[in-house]
């Protein structure tokens, strides 16, 4: 099916500048895989490195986080919008953590 | 470098003063041009890390939305966010950088017993590795406001 991916702001500049990418897919996971082959660089900011999707990345089928729908095997229909949305954490140091700068 | 206009700067430190000893957090609204980016507005948000305030912080997918479209609204861009570090220094911990994303600025605020001390700025690298200290202009909005002086903000 295809689909068109929202890529976010942060990330365009390791995806040509671009703001969203056409690909053809049947699940969101075969999206997202397609947009990180094409753009290698992408895959480091959107996946931990045992292949999982980092927390702090959020992924929108249309308007619906795919965490409450089947996640990365939600089925792609004809049409559909993948949004990658950040979310937003941080904080100080505390007991098991140093800083790093 | 990154330049904040008018008294941003005040309203960073004003709103760290005032969520202590939690952690506040908010984002920068501005623009990036070829001589740097300038924040000219901020949206100060809600801290969602409930359960550990003191030294955590978390804006939700929602809120980074919201964000996104108060910045169009108003011509602008979501260029950074900034956060307090509430009796620690203002530079990025481990944590930070785990959770970080690239281009974006992190502005982070010091403060101290309830006074906002030093300001600084960083970007996460390309490689996620580290972060890299981004200038702030003009400089002595990077400096410990006056005692009292960052007390003032409005929002």
């Amino acid at each position: 099916m295809p689909v068109r991916v929202i890529v976010p702001t942060p990330l365009r500049r390791f995806a040509d500048q671009r703001s969203s990418i056409e690909c053809e897919a049947v699940t969101v996971g075969d999206a997202l895989r397609q947009l990180t082959t094409s753009y290698g660089e992408l895959k480091k900011h959107l996946y931990t490195d045992d292949g999982r999707i980092r927390s702090f990345v959020n992924v929108y089928l249309n308007d619906e986080d795919i965490r409450f729908l089947k996640q990365e095997q939600t089925q792609i229909k004809d049409g559909d919008t993948i949004t990658i949305v950040p979310s937003i954490a941080g904080g100080a140091e505390d007991a098991g953590l140093r800083f790093i700068v | 470098m990154i330049h904040l206009d008018g008294d941003l700067a005040a309203q960073i430190r004003a709103h760290g003063a005032r969520d202590y000893p939690h952690e506040c957090c908010g984002a920068l609204l501005g623009t990036e041009d070829a001589g740097g980016r300038a924040v000219r507005g901020l949206l100060p948000l809600s801290n969602g890390r409930d359960d550990s305030p003191r030294n955590r912080f978390s804006i939700s997918a929602d809120d980074v939305r919201g964000a996104e479209r108060a910045a169009e609204a108003r011509g602008l861009g979501l260029i950074g966010w900034y956060h307090s570090h509430p009796d620690h220094p203002a530079r990025p911990s481990e944590f930070d950088r785990e959770h970080a994303w690239p281009w974006y600025s992190y502005i982070i605020v010091r403060v101290t017993g309830g006074a906002a001390e030093e300001m600084t700025s960083w970007r996460l690298t390309d490689d996620r590795t580290h972060f890299d200290p981004e200038e702030i202009h003009p400089a002595g909005a990077s400096q410990a406001a006056p005692p009292g002086h960052a007390q003032g903000g409005s929002h």
